[in-house]
């Protein structure tokens, strides 16, 4: 009760924060603060389609959250998130265009999801190997392959993938609608994503709760040394970590191109890979929070669309509010590590 | 202290949150015709985008009924994440009868869109469905002739170039960028061998392409980078096929560091403020009035799906009311040029000089026009390659 507390006190503390500085954000850019606020309200929760496209938002940033966790639990900053979403991607659209000609389409479709978790984790394991084996440090080797991923993904759309007579960054040619993940006609909800999401929180909560693995890699992220006098191997312990991380990474970049972009574009990952290290590091890595916060950051995301369209404010408000709220957290955390620093030297 | 302040607040801002809520607008008398309008680019760009933002507002002053809600910047690099469905999706709910999509990269996006929403009538800009079959009965496409613009342009840039050196900044390839190339390369051709009567090898016409429709960092080849190769490898005059004003801001660079250059930009009637030194003149999109055809056939119930390709009013084709595609000379066109350009626009509205008659041959030498064919409107509008006789890249390689 006493941790519920605290926990809540310090979220409230958070928010007003937050609130105060994009408000006076809002005031100095010449916007009313609380009609964009309201905006942002009624265009994200509004009505049940509005629902459906934050869903849609929340599910990959949820499902590459819940592959962060088993990193951030070892003490690895997989970076490369962005890159294996985007890896993902590709691998799933290599394996789409050849159902094109097919008639069970639904069986690649099956495997694409195979293949981009595929493609993520194969991403991962190269930074991962880089970090055990090279000495790379993990943040430098992801951001390399992000670019690296980039650059592959631009190549294909404007050299062997792009559309007939046709040399454009636009994307790839749109797949058949039997390609396509099967969705609500009305509120263009795709309930395969909805429940690969889900089910990723709920195996990672068993999985680093539960079980040897989630131990192991618990004891190597608090002291890699200790763990290894317990004959515990911290090398494969953090292949394995950046596996799931990519494979979790690599299905949401699945669901982007099956489920929503229905082809192949520049900016398949909307960045939900780095969105998604704020969204564990803000939930203080935290697997039944994580959820939570990607929900309100996909809030965020769709709201502040109504900005530009309805204030004439442009909605990379949404962005500061999310960058607001990591900042203020870190702050109001190492205020608090202060005091309690204070406390114990009285 | 702090605690109990932080709750204070907290509950004030819900309250005030709770109260924006219940204050929603109440459904009054009469209701506008809304109609929403998706631009690919900022409504300022001096460019593609800004065209259609200011015939939005032409519509609404037309119109004193209708109004216009519009959303820019809608492409995945810059609003990542939202998709034209998504967003065709919220128009309707806020009561958007009409909705025109003003970009070629829209065009998967406004077909699933407009499947979804029947009862929901759909203009977009620069199409083809209606031609391909693939649009269903409430999408209509509109696109602008602007080969006539495009012809006019070369023209202004053979007449003016000194070192018969003639660059085209390139969008992504697709069948309206080469047609409009093409048909630059046309006007340019014309102007140098029938009106200068000069040697047909001395001039040279290259196109290099950045891969999007403007610039997106890291993504397509810098436009003004591009730019400044040509000028730096002797093209004087650069004609602008991108919906941003890349061309005509660094050719101002280029004259202020002494150069004699010229360039040509693209899209919107006001593209040459600022640059009045170098900008030959603009050809240039006027949407109103498609729009207001298409808005009005809508109110009246007579919407029909159509492709509709609207040209110059040749009696006066920088008329605001009628001509849907103009020419606006600039200020650093010669009064010599402009003379011929005048003579060259009245030939090409009486239909004395078509230049899209044969012979004209592809860039790998295939026939496009045989001797003395007139091409059609459907074999311009799917133009396969470049020109024979023009330098660039006819497709991806």
């Amino acid at each position: 009760m006493q941790t519920f507390l605290r926990y809540s006190r310090k979220m409230i503390l958070t928010a007003v924060v937050v609130f105060c500085f994009t408000t006076l954000i809002l005031l100095i850019a010449g916007a009313p603060p609380f009609a964009a606020y309201y905006h942002i309200f009624k265009g994200s929760l509004g009505s049940w389609s509005k629902i459906a496209h934050v869903i849609t938002v929340w599910i990959p940033l949820t499902l590459c959250a819940s592959g962060l966790l088993y990193t951030f639990r070892i003490g690895l900053w997989n970076i490369g998130v962005e890159g294996q979403m985007i890896m993902g991607a590709i691998f799933s659209t290599a394996l789409l265009r050849f159902g094109i000609e097919s008639h069970q389409p639904a069986v690649f479709l099956g495997l694409s999801f195979f293949a981009g978790a595929m493609g993520g984790g194969i991403w991962a394991f190269f930074a991962g190997f880089l970090k055990t084996k090279g000495g790379v440090h993990e943040i430098f080797a992801g951001l390399g392959l992000n670019f690296v991923a980039q650059g592959i993904i631009l190549y294909l759309i404007f050299g062997p993938w792009k559309r007939p007579g046709v040399a454009s960054m636009s994307g790839t040619e749109v797949f058949p609608q039997t390609l396509w993940l099967p969705f609500l006609s009305t509120i263009r909800l795709s309930p395969v994503g909805l429940v690969l999401a889900l089910a990723a929180v709920m195996v990672t909560a068993w999985m680093l709760r539960y079980t040897w693995v989630g131990l192991g890699l618990k004891a190597i992220g608090k002291n890699q040394y200790a763990a290894f006098l317990f004959g515990l191997k911290p090398g494969r312990y953090m292949l394995l970590a950046m596996a799931f991380a990519g494979g979790f990474a690599g299905l949401a970049g699945c669901l982007q191109v099956a489920g929503i972009y229905h082809r192949l574009i520049p900016a398949i990952s909307s960045n939900y890979g780095y969105l998604s290290l704020l969204v564990v590091m803000l939930s203080n890595y935290n697997v039944w929070v994580a959820p939570g916060v990607a929900f309100f950051f996909a809030c965020l995301n769709i709201g502040s669309i109504q900005l530009p369209m309805m204030l004439r404010v442009d909605s990379s408000l949404s962005g500061v509010i999310q960058g607001a709220l990591v900042l203020a957290t870190l702050a109001i955390y190492a205020w608090q590590t202060r005091n309690k620093q204070k406390e114990r030297q009285n | 202290m702090f605690k109990k302040m932080g709750l204070a607040l907290s509950i004030f801002f819900m309250l005030v949150f709770m109260g924006f809520l219940c204050l929603r607008p109440g459904f009054g008398a009469e209701k506008p015709f809304q109609f929403g309008l998706l631009l690919v680019g900022p409504y300022n760009d001096h460019g593609w985008s800004q065209a259609h933002f200011e015939a939005g507002e032409y519509v609404q002053k037309k119109l004193p009924g209708a109004k216009m809600i519009y959303i820019d910047k809608v492409n995945p690099a810059d609003r990542q994440g939202i998709t034209i469905p998504q967003l065709v999706d919220d128009m309707v709910e806020k009561g958007i009868k009409l909705i025109i999509a003003n970009s070629d990269d829209m065009k998967d996006g406004t077909r699933e869109a407009a499947k979804m929403h029947p009862d929901i009538h759909f203009l977009h800009i620069s199409g083809d469905d209606v031609l391909t079959g693939k649009a269903s009965g409430n999408l209509s496409n509109l696109m602008g002739r602007m080969e006539y613009g495009k012809m006019m342009a070369g023209f202004a840039a053979a007449m003016t170039t000194k070192t018969g050196k003639i660059g085209y900044l390139g969008p992504l390839i697709n069948e309206e960028t080469r047609r409009l190339v093409a048909s630059s390369y046309l006007g340019a051709k014309y102007a140098w061998e029938k009106v200068l009567k000069k040697d047909p090898k001395e001039l040279t016409f290259k196109v290099t392409w950045i891969g999007f429709w403007f610039n997106i960092p890291g993504v397509t080849a810098d436009p003004t980078k591009v730019a400044q190769n040509f000028f730096n490898t002797g093209y004087d005059v650069l004609i602008s096929g991108i919906d941003t004003t890349e061309a005509v801001v660094v050719a101002k660079q280029k004259k202020q560091e002494g150069k004699m250059v010229w360039a040509i930009p693209y899209d919107y009637i006001g593209a040459c403020e600022g640059a009045s030194d170098v900008c030959l003149g603009v050809p240039y999109f006027n949407w109103g009035p498609g729009y207001l055809e298409f808005i009005q056939a809508s109110i009246a119930g007579k919407w029909k799906s159509n492709w509709i390709w609207m040209g110059p009013d040749w009696k006066n084709i920088n008329d605001p009311d009628t001509s849907t595609v103009g020419f606006k000379p600039g200020p650093a066109l010669s009064s010599s040029a402009k003379k011929a350009l005048d003579s060259f626009i009245s030939d090409l509205g009486t239909k004395k000089v078509n230049l899209f008659e044969g012979p004209l041959y592809y860039q790998d030498g295939s026939i496009f026009l045989k001797d003395g064919e007139i091409a059609t409107d459907k074999k311009i509008w799917y133009m396969e390659q470049l020109l024979k006789g023009m330098l660039g890249q006819s497709s991806a390689k």
